[in-house]
């Protein structure tokens, strides 16, 4: 027990002596989620648009008066023909321009419809596309407050009710991408550096001359991490609940049993990485192509996987990333308890017990 | 015997690293590897140390089997690797507590056994181990690979880019060392201190080429070199090259070191030789032999 307090109050001092992982371990969490949470992100707000009204009734005024007070369009100007839409696009001033026909108030009585053209900017198709999702959202609402008092015949209602993230917010799916790629990051790429660190320097020679065991040897570099990953996991979810509004509806100590879980996975992971290579530059090497990638877009993180092709879906069961985000959203947003996700969290027991046996067979008691 | 080596081998892929060396090192014996870089010292020193296995033959140290008591040797033995390998980042306390606590000792008991070399080193001790100098690195890596009392000890080129002043320094602090019976194996490119040896073994090419006390390889040692200097020495290395009964020549120093074939070599035959080509200052005298001409020797009838 001596011996492994030693060992890991030695690696303490590395870490803490390092600027570079100190920064790896700290400054990148945070970097990353307030990255993520607040530059990237799928919503709209405040979006300049322009207004091309041919026909100023009344209606049309209400529409308008309707639009500008969402919060999610600003009306930049009202413009008088149909001419100087490619000049304020090609300005960059306007996302979209909205274009009521000619005599609008006049059809919507005679011919019980009228016409409004969404012209989008999708130079960025993304927000082109929320653009015109929104304003059709608000001419729909308008439009069935005008049926509601007319009382047509016949009608059916689509009622859209988003459960778990009401407001769709991207923040949502960041925070267990993040909180994922960190823990992957810290556990596995900076055990499997630091103990490949050992090899480069010689000192893993003295070690192995030594009377730890190997087990000793990798628990003692194992444990710290652990300990910092769980620290570092803290923090993002905090950031998450506090600075994004990230909900909690499960249980808390479930979330920390899966991550913890999580953590053992990648370090064990980590382990397997510095078993196979002799260098810092390889471990890394092997630690961000074979395992960083896949994490981002292998694991549902930021692509929809059931909307990928049917072998990179099959290829991604093999992904403990994809299984962990799947647990953590289950718990913050939709409550679930273990009953539920008992599959996935067995899936990652499985695959850190073949990580840790076939790290354990790997490991040289020896130089070769 | 504290180390008994039979017959090792070891090879990579198919290139012979060391070729069936044998010796034996009795226990409180300071005993030299000596031969140049890629002579296969440092292998030997892994097979010994458990870090490699041989492809044959079989090994003991410290009377435990170097394959099925690995385990028993790591416990027993201290290890200084050619590569400085001590952690730059912790100071030198704290690579000295972190070797004395992995091998369930501490500082305070056995300070008795590396004192001497502590107190050199200990008014830095707060001082990073990467910040040393190449003296100081090795006095620590010697505490630490002593903190433990090992029964024995494998030095792997202690010496290499350490200042002369304190290469001497470390050849005494081993002397000191082997009076507390401390069985000493230490490898070294440098042959002026295989004299500070108890036996020695020349190796070369994964070979051993003889092992004796360094006193008996000289006595024994039959052939005369000759120290000889002249004004051009470019020319004098060519010019003893063409001599009729040459055996051998290398520069020496300031000297160029010439060997004979025959028993009846005459001095003034030479001076002679030289001077009829052009030779001026000239100079011949005995030279005396030292361990790195017997190895010259050796190494040139190897190939």
């Amino acid at each position: 027990m001596k011996r492994f307090i030693g060992f890991v109050t030695k690696e303490f001092y590395h870490i803490f002596r390092d600027k570079r992982s100190m920064f790896i371990l700290f400054g990148m969490p945070i970097a990353q989620i307030m990255l993520f949470g607040f530059a990237i992100t799928n919503e709209i707000n405040n979006v300049n648009i322009a207004i091309l009204d041919k026909s100023k009734d009344t209606k049309t005024q209400k529409i308008i008066n309707k639009i500008s007070a969402s919060k999610y369009f600003y009306i930049e100007q009202e413009i008088s023909s149909e001419y100087q839409i490619e000049s304020i696009f090609k300005k960059g001033k306007v996302k979209a321009v909205l274009v009521f026909e000619n005599h609008f108030v006049k059809n919507l009585q005679t011919q019980k419809q009228a016409k409004v053209q969404v012209i989008t900017d999708a130079t960025d198709p993304n927000i082109a596309n929320t653009i015109t999702n929104y304003v059709n959202a608000i001419l729909q609402n308008h439009t069935q407050e005008i049926n509601n008092t007319n009382q047509p015949a016949y009608q059916i209602q689509t009622q859209t009710q988003l459960y778990y993230n009401p407001e769709l917010k991207s923040v949502f799916t960041f925070v267990p991408g993040v909180m994922t790629v960190i823990l992957m990051l810290v556990s596995a790429m900076m055990t499997s550096i630091s103990i490949t660190r050992e090899k480069e320097l010689g000192t893993m020679e003295v070690l192995l001359v030594s009377p730890l065991n190997p087990l000793q040897v990798i628990l003692g570099k194992v444990f710290p991490y652990i300990f910092l990953s769980i620290i570092n996991a803290t923090v993002i979810v905090v950031l998450g609940v506090f600075v994004f509004g990230m909900p909690i509806e499960g249980s808390i100590l479930l979330l920390a049993f899966e991550s913890i879980l999580f953590i053992i996975t990648a370090l064990s992971l980590g382990i397997l990485i510095s078993t196979l290579s002799n260098s810092q530059q390889t471990a890394m090497m092997i630690s961000l192509m074979g395992l960083m990638l896949p994490v981002i877009i292998l694991s549902g993180f930021i692509f929809p996987l059931s909307s990928m092709p049917l072998p990179l879906q099959v290829i991604s069961n093999i992904i403990p990333a994809k299984w962990f985000i799947i647990i953590i959203k289950a718990i913050m947003l939709k409550g679930a308890s273990i009953e539920i996700i008992w599959k996935e969290t067995l899936i990652l027991i499985g695959m850190t017990l073949f990580f840790i046996v076939l790290s354990i067979k790997k490991y040289k008691i020896r130089l070769e | 015997m504290s180390i008994q080596v039979q017959n090792i081998s070891k090879s990579y892929k198919d290139n012979f690293a060391i070729a069936a060396v044998s010796f034996d090192v009795k226990e409180g014996e300071i005993f030299g590897l000596i031969g140049p870089d890629g002579a296969g010292k440092t292998t030997l020193f892994r097979i010994l140390t458990t870090l490699l296995l041989a492809n044959e033959g079989t090994a003991t140290v410290a009377g435990f089997d170097v394959v099925a008591d690995y385990k028993s040797i790591r416990r027993s033995i201290g290890y200084m690797p050619g590569k400085f390998s001590l952690y730059q980042d912790l100071t030198v306390a704290e690579n000295l507590s972190f070797f004395a606590t992995i091998f369930g000792t501490t500082l305070e008991e056995n300070y008795d056994v590396i004192k001497e070399i502590y107190v050199q080193i200990e008014p830095f001790k707060d001082r990073r181990a990467g910040a040393l100098s190449g003296g100081m690195k090795q006095k620590l890596a010697l505490c630490c690979a002593l903190i433990h009392k090992p029964k024995v000890l494998f030095l792997d080129e202690p010496t290499t880019g350490v200042d002369p002043v304190s290469r001497k320094e470390f050849w005494d602090m081993l002397k000191r060392l082997q009076q507390r019976g401390i069985t000493i194996l230490v490898s070294t490119p440098y042959m002026d201190e295989a004299a500070l040896c108890d036996r020695i073994a020349l190796i070369q090419k994964g070979a051993v080429l003889k092992i004796d006390t360094p006193e008996n390889i000289i006595s024994k040692y039959d052939k005369t070199i000759y120290d000889v200097r002249t004004k051009n020495t470019h020319q004098l290395i060519q010019d003893l090259k063409e001599y009729p009964s040459q055996y051998s020549v290398y520069a020496f120093g300031e000297y160029i070191h010439y060997c004979d074939k025959t028993d009846d070599f005459n001095s003034i035959e030479l001076e002679n030789y030289l001077k009829q080509r052009n030779h001026t200052e000239i100079e011949i005298r005995v030279s005396k032999t030292s361990i790195e001409d017997i190895f010259m020797d050796l190494t040139t009838l190897n190939q």
